[in-house]
Order: C-alpha cells, then sequence, then structure tokens
C-alpha cells in the first residue's frame, strides 16, 4: 500500500492577515507557518494510523512549495511521513499545484492520494478534485471515516444535507476532515528521525496557470459594538426586529 | 456563447444556494449579453419551468436516476458533455458542498480556470476578475481567470435571489452516463432541519453554556426564529453537540444575515467562519471577550439569566404562547 499525502503550508490560524505591495503580497513577515490543519490533523494522521495497522505502508508526502516550506513537510516527516517531495515552485493556481501533484502521483503509482478538505489561507477546497481528474481516478470528499478492507475503502463523507457511506475500490483520491483522525503531536523520537528522512526537491514540470491573483482586499472594519443592558435584554429584541429588521 | 447555472436538488426541490447561483448567472449573463441557462442533474424536479423567474431562459435536464448519488467523475462528464455542446463560456455553481465536489475535476476537464468562493459578480471590462473570499473571511482576493471558458462557484448567502416573471423552457438532454465507480451503500440526510450553510439566521453555543442539557437555550430560540444551530470547536470536541456544527476556521464557515453567539469567547479561529455574518449579536458575561469587537450587538451578561428573558420577548414577538 503506497499513500500519497499532500501538504500545504498556511500562515498560524492566530496570523494577522495584512498586505503589502499595493494589495498584491501576503505580508508574511514575523508570521509564523503552519502545516495547514486539514492536512495534518485529518490526512496524515489518518495515512499515520493506516500504516500502524499495516506496516508494509508507505507515507510519501508531496508539498508544491519553495525551500521556505521545508520546516513544515520536515515536521510532518517528524509526525510520521516516510519521505517527502518538494515540488519547487511558487504558485496559488489550483490548476497549477494540482498538475505537479498529479505528474509525481503518476510517477510513484499510489493506491491512495490524501488531501485535506481546504486550505485556510486560499480556501479553494479543490486541489484534490483536480488532482482526481488529472489522474482519471474516483474523487471522494469530504471524508469523515475511512476504513479499508484490503483495496476497497469503505468511506463516510459529508455531502449537502447530511451524510452517505461509499464503498469504492482503490486507487483513488480523497479529501480529509474532522473526523478522519485526531491531531497528534510530534514525539522527540519523530522528531530526530525527520531529519534523516529523504526529503526530495524536484522542479515543476511547465504548466500554464488558468487564474492569478490581482490584489487583495481587507473588509472593512466593523463599526463597533452597540451594548444593550443585560437587565434590558427585551430592548435588544425590539431593536434586531424594528431597527436591524433580521428577525 | 452562454452562462451555465448548475442547479443543485434536495429532494426534487431546487436548493436555495442555486436560486442564488441562478439569480448571479442571470445577472452576469445580461452583463455579457448571453442568454444564461441552467441544468439539473438527476432525477428532475417539478415545475423546473418556474425557474425563468431567476431569469434562466432554458433548464437542460439529465433527468436519469442513476445520476441521484453525487459522483464527481460521472457529473463531470455529463457537464462537461453538456457544456460543450450548448457552447457555455462561463460555468456557474453554488460553493456547496456537491459544487466542491464537482466544479474543480470540471475546471480540468473543460480548461476552464475555476475561481471557488466568489462573493460578488465579476469584473468584465477588462480582464474576468472575480472577488473571492481568502484567509477564511479575514480578507479578499480579485482572481483573474485568463481561460477562454471560466467557473465560478458561489459561496452561499452572498448575491441575492432575484425574482420577476418569465418562464424556461425545459430541455431534456442525453448524455452518455458512465457506470459510477463509488458504490453508495447508505446515505443519512438530515431532514427538516434548516441546513448551516443556507440558513439566514443561526444560533450559536459555546462553552460558555457549560454543558449539553443546557442547549434548550439555543434550541428553543432557534426554533422560534426558524433558524440552524451552531457551536464552538471544543463543544464539538466534548461531544455536546454533532460536529457537523462546528463552525470556524477548521469547521464550517457561514454567512448568515444574523448570526447569535451564546457563550462564545470569540477566538481568532471561530471568527474565521463567521465573520463574513451581516449582523452579529454576542451574549458573554465576560466584557473583555473578543467576540464584542466583531459584533454588531451585545449584552454583558449571565446566558442563564439574560437567554430565558430573550427567549420570552421573542415569543412575545412571534406571537407564541
Ligand atoms: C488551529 C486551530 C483551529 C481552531 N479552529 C476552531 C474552529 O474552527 N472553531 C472554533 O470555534 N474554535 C476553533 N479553535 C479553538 C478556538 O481557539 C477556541 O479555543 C474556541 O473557539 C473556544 O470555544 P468557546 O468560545 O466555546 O469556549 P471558551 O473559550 O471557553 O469561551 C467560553 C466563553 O463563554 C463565556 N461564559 C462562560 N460562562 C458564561 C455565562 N454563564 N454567561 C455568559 N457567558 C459565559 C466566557 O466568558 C467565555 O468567553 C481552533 C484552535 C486552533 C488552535
Ligand atoms: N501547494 C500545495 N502543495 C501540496 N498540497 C497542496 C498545496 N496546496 C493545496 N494542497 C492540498 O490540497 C488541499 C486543498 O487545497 P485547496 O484546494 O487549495 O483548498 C490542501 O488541504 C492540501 O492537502
Amino acid at each position: 500500500m503506497k499513500i500519497l499525502v499532500c501538504i500545504s503550508k498556511t500562515p498560524d490560524t492566530t496570523a494577522k492577515i495584512a498586505f503589502t505591495d499595493n494589495n498584491t503580497k501576503f505580508a508574511s513577515d514575523g508570521v509564523q507557518w503552519i502545516i495547514n490543519p486539514y492536512d495534518e490533523w485529518y490526512a496524515l494522521v489518518r495515512a499515520i494510523e493506516l500504516k500502524e495497522s499495516d506496516p508494509t505502508t508507505v507515507i510519501h508526502l508531496v508539498t508544491v512549495g519553495q525551500a521556505d516550506t521545508d520546516p513544515i513537510i520536515r515536521k510532518a516527516l517528524a509526525l510520521g511521513g516516510d519521505e517527502a517531495i518538494r515540488v519547487n515552485a511558487d504558485s496559488h493556481d489550483s490548476f497549477f499545484i494540482a498538475s505537479q501533484i498529479a505528474e509525481i502521483a503518476k510517477q510513484g503509482n499510489y493506491d491512495l492520494v490524501f488531501t485535506g478538505k481546504e486550505t485556510i489561507d486560499y480556501n479553494g477546497s479543490s486541489i484534490g478534485g483536480m488532482v482526481a481528474e488529472l489522474l482519471d481516478l474516483p474523487y471522494v470528499s469530504l471524508a469523515i471515516k475511512f476504513a479499508l478492507d484490503g483495496t476497497t475503502a469503505t468511506i463516510e463523507r459529508e455531502i449537502e444535507g447530511g451524510e452517505e457511506t461509499n464503498k469504492v475500490q482503490l486507487p483513488l483520491v480523497v479529501s480529509c476532515q474532522k473526523g478522519m483522525a485526531e491531531q497528534r503531536i510530534p514525539n522527540m523520537k519523530g522528531i530526530m528521525g525527520a531529519r534523516s528522512k529523504p526529503l526530495k526537491v524536484v522542479e515543476p514540470t511547465p504548466v500554464e496557470a488558468y487564474t492569478s491573483i490581482a490584489s487583495f482586499e481587507l473588509p472593512p472594519a466593523k463599526a463597533g459594538v452597540r451594548l444593550i443592558p443585560a437587565d434590558n435584554p427585551e430592548e435588544l429584541v425590539r431593536i434586531l426586529h424594528e431597527e436591524a429588521r433580521v428577525i | 456563447m452562454s452562462v451555465l447555472v448548475f442547479l443543485d436538488q434536495a429532494d426534487g426541490q431546487i436548493r436555495k444556494s442555486s436560486l442564488e447561483a441562478a439569480s448571479y448567472g442571470a445577472a452576469l449573463a445580461e452583463k455579457l449579453g448571453v442568454p444564461a441557462e441552467g441544468v439539473t442533474v438527476g432525477t428532475v424536479a417539478n415545475d423546473l419551468g418556474s425557474l425563468g423567474q431567476y431569469g434562466l431562459k432554458k433548464i437542460h435536464t439529465i433527468n436519469n436516476p442513476a445520476l441521484d448519488n453525487l459522483d464527481a467523475q460521472v457529473y463531470t462528464k455529463v457537464l462537461a458533455e453538456l457544456a460543450t455542446t450548448t457552447g457555455a463560456t462561463v460555468l456557474v455553481f453554488s460553493n456547496n458542498l456537491t459544487g466542491k465536489a464537482v466544479a474543480p475535476r470540471l475546471s480540468v476537464r473543460l480548461k476552464a480556470g475555476l475561481v471557488a468562493g466568489a462573493v460578488a459578480l465579476p469584473e468584465t471590462s477588462a480582464v474576468f476578475t472575480v472577488k473571492k473570499n481568502v484567509f477564511s473571511g479575514k480578507a479578499f482576493a480579485h482572481v483573474s481567470i485568463t481561460t477562454p471558458i471560466k467557473i465560478i462557484s458561489l459561496n452561499p448567502n452572498s448575491f441575492s435571489i432575484v425574482s420577476k416573471e418569465g418562464v424556461a423552457e425545459v430541455v431534456d438532454f442525453a448524455a452518455t452516463i458512465d457506470q459510477s465507480k463509488v458504490e453508495v451503500t447508505s446515505v443519512n440526510k438530515v431532514v427538516g432541519e434548516v441546513p448551516l450553510t443556507e440558513a439566514e439566521i443561526v444560533v450559536s453555543g459555546g462553552r460558555g453554556l457549560k454543558g449539553p442539557e443546557n442547549w434548550g437555550l439555543v434550541t428553543d430560540l432557534a426554533k422560534l426564529l426558524g433558524a440552524a444551530t451552531a457551536c464552538s470547536r471544543p463543544v464539538a470536541d466534548i461531544n455536546w453537540r454533532p460536529h457537523h456544527e462546528h463552525v470556524g476556521q477548521t469547521g464550517i464557515a457561514i454567512a448568515p444575515n444574523l448570526y447569535f453567539a451564546i457563550g462564545i469567547s470569540g477566538a481568532i479561529q471561530h471568527l474565521a467562519g463567521v465573520n463574513r455574518s451581516k449582523t452579529i449579536v454576542v451574549i458573554n458575561k465576560d466584557p473583555e471577550a473578543p467576540f464584542f469587537k466583531a459584533a454588531d450587538y451585545g449584552i454583558v451578561g449571565d446566558v442563564f439569566e439574560v437567554m430565558p428573558k430573550i427567549i420570552t420577548a421573542v415569543k412575545k414577538l412571534k406571537g407564541v404562547a
């Protein structure tokens, strides 16, 4: 069993969001970078659990990013990946990124490709579906539970308005969210071991991007809260009805 | 050339988020001077002609029970065939869970740039540029699509439904339907509840409510207001509430007209999922709770004292005994 887990780097969830260069670039000065939570907590940890129940499983990590992504990918290796591939490119175009991942996936002949549900910075929730189409594989989006029996995967996933259970033959692409696994903290042994695990850097295959970010914009600041005295909550109901007209 | 809107259905009813997508598609088509059309996949809903009121001229139905379950691979093939046959140049989806499964695949198949999470009509005068949410609602990006065909997934609750007179022509489209490689062994749809992402009002509770036994304060108010219920992450993690209610950076992102936060501190990761709400009301006993900075209205007080009074006042307002 060979699993490819897609790992992306995002600003820490508490990072201040600001832009520079005439609002065309994210202000990354002083920003702490983390593994995108969906990739780390759900996709990667579930892959590690599958390896724990079948030690012949091999987990490869792939990231499309520049050298500043290396600390992130090392942390993912410390949690439990076997080796990592970094495609040396900087892009926010989903099609470009998906094409790079698909290329790695083709070369490695994986049984399973796991992605996170979405990146918490660019919020595309697109890469998994695109990779699946590029590989012509089934795509199960938004998985909350994943079990494997031989080459048959049983997956619970979220659909609009509810949940459903799918049975699918490998190979396939799955996007992972809450429910798949529980967050883990890397231990000392993992951190030491990660240093000697292979991290291969490859150059991107030439692909034309479909989109580009022209500029960023911050939402207007809130006017400030209007406080209603605690001994008169009825006044809140009146305001919401008569003034804000939301109830 | 045309704008083609994917119409997602639930038990024969077109979803509200798809009606928003239809209104958006019609407004965009008008801007581009082309017709707006729609497509339904799977067993057909009743009276699709009435969708003309949202500005759609024609509805293509790919009416086959084999398509009743969502398989992104199968859907992609039939939608690509339709888009190519009809010469659609812009495709519009709702950025709901169906859109998230299908639009990316279709983007690859049609070699069409995708913007997922759009919040406004595109700028079309120079380069085709779409405003979308980024950084989990903390900012917007203006994204240019450079391919001839374009796909836009519209965030639910970010474009108002516009309806006027009009009847759409309904035509069946005979697509080649592949055998699905995904077997659906069970489906569990929540019936009767307002789906969180489509709800106009959301009442949400946090750890300040102390335990699941007190959730009546949330659900009673929600019922009175016809609202959906939500919760903070720790509340779902300790199983006070089901995980699908968890909103925030790692949960669901919502943008209702009214978000009612009860006993929630307003951590930055929570705000990331709710800060697009049009009006935010916060009830918290701690005046320093960060949520007050993001709120429009607030009460600094104990939820166990304040909420029963609010519920009584809303009952009175709604004429409920
Ligand atoms: C990477 C990451 C991702 C995360 N993602 C999410 C996410 O998606 N969604 C999310 O919600 N959280 C998320 N969190 C967690 C987040 O940081 C907060 O810990 C969480 O939102 C706090 O939940 P809470 O407000 O219910 O609880 P608390 O922080 O415990 O706050 C409870 C509030 O209730 C008030 N209170 C207590 N008693 C009363 C009373 N009797 N009357 C009135 N008020 C009262 C308190 O003053 C307090 O403000 C994430 C954290 C991390 C690190
Ligand atoms: N640059 C990247 N390198 C590797 N994987 C990525 C990258 N960007 C996104 N992904 C994967 O694709 C998922 C969905 O990302 P997105 O479509 O951008 O929201 C993420 O959770 C990751 O698993």
